[in-house]
């Protein structure tokens, strides 16, 4: 029996949703929509960590569990600058927050 | 039969990610994003990580998303024109989302024979049995107990890792109150 199966199609997969992230991080000027872009990004990474830990053993399933971590730890902290930043601007929109442009 | 099945998952995980960047409300992103994420959950089983399924399932699209509908629904933001940057800046994130996209889906070329034939270094088709054998290894332990092929590395190897996740989480709750609290 072949060890993995999918892994071609996975890590393509993967290239083509991490692609997806990249743009609309780079396209969009919402900052929640920006920021669930990156959980986006980080899924992408994720499917090649299982995909590839069919090969290497179970290393790659615990760094899935530690990147879930982190995205939902960055998610919760995000989220709470997003707010602070909405009730001083009344805004989202990255283009309007400009106070580091000097 | 299962392939099918996995480019029908892919198709949807790839049309959610898609839809997620390119529409113009919030929580229709949102919710194009936790298809994608159910499509990932689903592929995860097919490449023989359940548990990581079911993961996928109750903390991306059970916590983080939830999180996310929250705050979207929080801050009222009501509809805006649209919010995507000037023609220039679009013009400049489409070259190098493509570039990206170009050398990425280079991958797509990789089988598991490829693999093991760059690693081992060994002319001609190698035995991919051979070159990685923690890969059949722990399918074997996956098809006899998925819980515990995790967890025995979880609490030997990844001892140290898992506790300092720990600390970080600990950080995370502390930071994301004191940002959101209106008063410090």
């Amino acid at each position: 029996m072949e060890p993995a199966r999918f892994l071609g199609p996975s890590l393509g997969l993967s290239a083509i949703l991490f692609t997806l992230g990249v743009a609309g991080v780079l396209l969009r000027r919402n900052a929640i929509v920006l920021f669930m872009c990156i959980e986006l990004m980080l899924n992408a990474v994720n499917l090649t960590f299982v995909a590839l830990a069919q090969l290497h053993g179970v290393g790659g399933w615990m760094m899935v569990f530690f990147v879930m971590t982190v995205a939902a730890a960055e998610a919760a902290v995000g989220l709470a600058i997003i707010l602070a930043i909405f009730r001083h601007r009344q805004s989202v929109d990255l283009a309007n927050i400009n106070l580091l442009q000097g | 039969m299962e392939s099918v099945v996995f480019y029908i998952f892919a198709a949807a995980a790839v049309l959610g990610g898609a839809m997620c960047i390119l529409q113009r409300s919030p929580v229709a992103s949102a919710m194009w994003l936790m298809s994608t994420m159910f499509s990932l959950a689903a592929i995860y089983v097919l490449l023989g990580a359940e548990l990581i399924g079911a993961l996928q399932v109750l903390v991306y699209v059970g916590a983080v998303l939830v999180l996310f509908l929250f705050v979207v629904m929080l801050l009222n933001l009501g509809q805006k024109s649209n919010d995507l940057r000037g023609p220039s800046a679009v013009a400049a994130a489409l070259v190098i989302a493509g570039l990206l996209a170009i050398e990425l889906t280079a991958l797509w070329r990789y089988t598991p024979r490829r693999l093991a034939a760059e690693v081992t270094r060994v002319a001609g088709t190698p035995d991919v049995a051979a070159a990685f054998p923690a890969g059949a290894a722990m399918q074997r332990a996956a098809a006899h107990n998925v819980v515990q092929s995790i967890a025995e590395p979880m609490f030997r190897t990844y001892l140290i890792p898992f506790e300092i996740t720990s600390v970080l989480l600990l950080a995370a709750l502390v930071g994301a109150v004191v940002l959101a609290k209106r008063r410090i």
